[in-house]
């Protein structure tokens, strides 16, 4: 593989100009890039093409993948609605090494532990690379060098925006769906799989070549509401079962018991309260991880107390969420996906709790999206600066680890908190410089930690907001050097090798850091 | 002749910690096999920490074995002194981190316990934050919470965290074992800045006098002149009933508390939830420590998920006459500091006692009066230190005289 030519962008980093053969643009600044042209649109179908009766459906996968037209280097896209229950994409390149396919591009939207088997596929050439998340294993694939193309990794809007664009032809999307019609409509809110909505599939059901839907409970037509249109599908098949129910949702959310976590949840919403955030209409997102869950019931006991209601929420919603929508503290919750049971029951019969997509939410190229809107939004990250840039993909140690998921969207919000602790075992979380480059400072204006909040410089408002409050806010630079003295010094750096084995887009499809391989 | 010596925990659900086995040899060097979850970051500075720390402890070849789980500097420290003097016994070095700067604080003898929290001593993950959820007292227990394999471990971990661990300005306390064998762990603790040793199973005034003279000798021996308070803890029969003889076996005693499990089944019945069956021994330590001068601190209460049941605990507790009550896990103690808050209509009436004082002192009169009616030293005493309690817990400024009490 030639050596990638490297260019400093905007924010100092050295990222690739050229990406798997296309030109890449190096970031350029919060808001400073403007893509010109048209969008990006398939062929145009006609319905003369398609069976008068409605019925699309074929044997099996494999049948679908060669009606579909499979062949060498095609673009092959799937879905993570099915998390780490997922049974769908290591089906498709299973049918595809049966088919004798090679160098495929694997575009999901995220992957998960459950998609190991991939690293086969990459080794014995059926799959080239994988554009997408890369988690657990597969990052660990990625960062020794495994893998022969580049990755990349996109947050779901910067998915969004590339599949919008052209960036990303998607030649073949399979489109996992817990309840179908022949017709290909489809939806996740019924059947053993259900997971509530697939709006992580609606771009690619628009603009791939050719969409499969893959189902395990056909039902006869009409399949409503119709998440995804059959309109735009060309293919449906079943297998016995599309995903592992236990591993898509959990019965139970379960909230942290851990002190230092609580203590920060309650922090954090201590915090949206007293900079008067947590205002009568207002409105938040916190995702389903341990410390946000708590946070959200934190908010809720001082909303219920305040007498505050928000207008919306917006999820991964869970019980917890639902609890506050049938309890009347919100209007509405706007939901990217549903993490328990409740959360599915809850988009069944509310009509208050709607589905949400990274269009409506996160879309660069959209006239306006949801996460910008919001009153504050309360995110993770494995590593902060001292400039308050964050990391979410790899950790010190530099291995790939995580996908950037709404992440990046979400730091569009009026207020951008995260709570994080200062340092995991013998880790610092509050570093000089972050490893891996996912979102700038400027962006992030609340770090809150157990050992204080630190406030983004550039937010001066907020400092005074919350001033006389009593909340320990301690300049970033103080927890970090208390920190490191009881870590015992900052972290050594990791040691790279020159080749650049990722790269990390921003929400507007420029790249604003490279993972490099280790070692 | 060589022995192996290993410590600490590993495993996939170790996190903070480390397992470190030493094998001295006779020649060789000193060769260490290292897997860190941490090794990209800290691989260095563990092997700096184990060389520096076997030629402190005078082991100059030894094969060296160590499985660390993101350990904290202190612990690896600790882990690998006890692996050591498994291996040699007669190692008398000690591999001591440096006392930092946030371990010097002081205490005071009556200052507020309402609630401290057990910390066991052969878990540093769970001391490292403790400070940071703010109880009146951190404990670090030597005694029921550490295996009985684990005593000589738990020692230097102890040690190591009172001189490396921020506990953010609670009262460091230890409690050591049952004596006779607690005697053994005062060495191990007193020259580190414990303000408070808790004596279990405390039943004569022997005791307390034991823990005593063996402190006052190794502060002595230290050359060291802050004073070390005691807390013993009644937990049986006779030790109730001794409760006053033990309360004031000593000057160095600040507070006298009580331990229900062992104390239930030596009476021959069950601790229950009502607490029925404790009524008196609590009622006695109470009693005891009141009249010996002391604080009354009652027991711990032991369901971490039940926080009603716990409020009501405390409210119990504080109707008793108790000062303070024990906890096990951080949640807790914010709901023993608002059950041990006085109430506003308290507040209000020690608030009136406390100016009827200040004017009898301004006229130099040697009875306070409030209205008609007389008031006695003791109630201006317990009205000045709720007024105390209550400006520190937030709920009253600290300058009600001057007009800031009317928004408290």
């Amino acid at each position: 593989m030639p050596k990638a030519e490297l260019a400093r962008n905007a924010a100092g980093r050295m990222v690739p100009t050229e990406i798997n053969g296309r030109e890449a643009v190096p970031y350029k600044g919060v808001a400073a890039h403007r893509p010109t042209g048209t969008r990006a649109a398939p062929a145009i179908p006609t319905v003369m093409d398609y069976p008068d009766c409605g019925n699309k459906t074929v044997e099996n996968i494999k049948a679908a993948l060669e009606a579909a037209g499979i062949r060498d280097g095609m673009t092959i896209s799937t879905h993570h609605h099915l998390r780490n229950g997922d049974f769908v994409a290591n089906a498709v390149f299973e049918a595809a090494a049966e088919l004798g396919v090679k160098d495929l591009m694997w575009f999901p939207s995220a992957s998960f532990p459950c998609h190991a088997s991939m690293i086969d596929h990459m080794k014995n050439g059926v799959v080239h690379h994988i554009e997408g998340s890369m988690n657990g294993p597969l990052g660990a694939f990625c960062s020794s060098g495994g893998m022969r193309g580049m990755g990349v990794l996109r947050s779901h809007g910067g998915r969004y925006q590339a599949v919008q664009d052209g960036e990303v032809h998607i030649d073949i999307a399979v489109i996992a769906a817990p309840t179908a019609d022949p017709f290909g409509n489809a939806h996740g809110l019924d059947g053993p799989a259900a997971c509530g909505l697939l709006g992580f599939a609606l771009a690619d059901s628009q603009y791939a070549d050719k969409v499969i839907v893959v189902t395990d409970t056909l039902i006869e037509f009409p399949c409503v509401p119709w998440q995804i249109q059959g309109n735009y599908v060309d293919y449906v098949t079943t297998m016995d079962a599309i995903g592992d129910a236990s591993k898509i949702v959990s019965g139970t959310t379960q909230i942290t018991k851990s002190p230092d976590r609580l203590r920060i949840a309650e922090m954090t919403a201590q915090f949206v309260r007293e900079a008067g955030i947590m205002e009568q209409g207002f409105s938040f997102q916190a995702g389903a991880g341990g410390t946000a869950l708590s946070f959200a019931i934190f908010l809720m006991e001082m909303m219920r107390e305040a007498g505050v209601t928000a207008r919306f929420v917006r999820g991964g919603s869970t019980q917890y969420l639902t609890r506050m929508l049938e309890e009347g503290l919100t209007d509405y919750i706007l939901d990217g996906q549903t993490f328990d049971l409740d959360g599915v029951r809850s988009m069944r019969e509310n009509p208050t709790h709607v589905n949400t997509s990274p269009f409506t939410s996160y879309n660069y190229h959209g006239k306006g999206n949801f996460a910008s809107m919001l009153d504050c939004v309360v995110l993770g990250a494995t590593e902060v600066d001292v400039n308050f840039n964050a990391n979410v993909v790899t950790h010190s140690d530099g291995q790939l680890l995580h996908g950037i998921g709404g992440w990046q969207n979400c730091l569009f919000s009026k207020c951008t908190i995260l709570p994080i602790p200062s340092f995991r075992d013998r880790i610092p979380v509050l570093v000089d410089e972050v490893t891996t480059l996912c979102g700038p400072g400027e962006l992030i204006d609340v770090i809150v930690t157990e050992r204080g909040i630190a406030i983004n410089p550039r937010r001066e408002d907020l400092l005074s907001a919350v001033s006389g409050s009593g909340l320990p806010i301690r300049p970033i630079e103080e927890i970090k050097a208390e920190v490191e003295t009881i870590v015992g010094g900052p972290p050594a750096k990791p040691a790279f090798g020159d080749r650049v084995v990722a790269a990390i887009k921003w929400v507007d499809g420029t790249v604003i850091d490279s993972v490099r391989q280790l070692g | 002749m060589s022995q192996k010596g290993q410590a600490g925990r590993r495993g996939d659900r170790v996190r903070s910690d480390c397992w470190i086995s030493v094998e001295p040899r006779d020649s060789g060097g000193v060769s260490i096999e290292l897997k860190s979850r941490v090794e990209a970051m800290y691989g260095a500075a563990i092997r700096e920490t184990i060389e520096s720390g076997l030629a402190a402890l005078g082991v100059e070849h030894a094969a060296v074995e160590v499985a660390d789980a993101g350990a904290l500097p202190f612990v690896l420290m600790a882990r690998l002194e006890a692996a050591v003097k498994r291996a040699r016994p007669e190692t008398e070095a000690e591999l001591l981190p440096e006392m930092a700067a946030w371990s010097t604080y002081g205490t005071l003898r009556d200052r507020f316990r309402r609630s401290r929290l057990y910390l066991p001593g052969d878990q540093a993950k769970l001391m490292i934050n403790a400070g940071l959820h703010g109880p009146d007292g951190v404990i670090l227990d030597l005694e029921d919470s550490v295996a009985t394999t684990e005593k000589d471990a738990a020692r230097f971990v102890v040690r190591n965290a009172l001189r490396q661990v921020d506990f953010q300005g609670a009262e460091r306390m230890v409690r050591i074992n049952q004596i006779p064998a607690g005697l053994d762990d005062l060495p191990y603790v007193v020259p580190h800045n414990p303000h408070v040793i808790l004596i279990p199973k405390c039943e004569t005034p022997e005791h307390v006098t034991a823990v005593d003279e063996r402190v006052k000798a190794i502060l002595a021996e230290q050359g060291i002149d802050t004073p070390i308070y005691l807390m013993p803890i009644v937990e049986s029969a006779l030790g109730c009933w001794r409760a006053y003889e033990i309360a004031s076996a000593s000057d160095s005693v600040v507070a006298l508390t009580i331990g229900l499990e062992d104390y239930t089944a030596d009476i021959g019945t069950q601790r229950t939830n009502e607490g029925r069956e404790s009524f008196w021994a609590r009622s006695q330590v109470v009693n005891a420590a009141r009249a010996a001068g002391v604080q009354p601190i009652d027991t711990v209460f032991s369901d971490v998920t039940d926080m009603d049941g716990l409020t009501a605990s405390v409210l119990e507790a504080k109707s008793l006459g108790f000062d303070g009550k024990g906890c096990i896990h951080p949640r807790q103690i914010e709901v023993i500091h608002r059950g041990f808050t006085p109430t506003e209509a308290e507040i209000e009436k020690a608030k009136r006692i406390v100016l009827a004082f200040d004017e009898a002192e301004k006229k130099g009169l040697g009875v306070v009066s409030l209205g008609s009616k007389m008031i006695d030293p003791p109630v201006v005493k317990r009205a000045l230190r709720t007024v105390d309690l209550a400006v520190r817990s937030g709920v009253l400024s600290g300058n009600w005289q001057e007009g800031g009490g009317e928004d408290a």
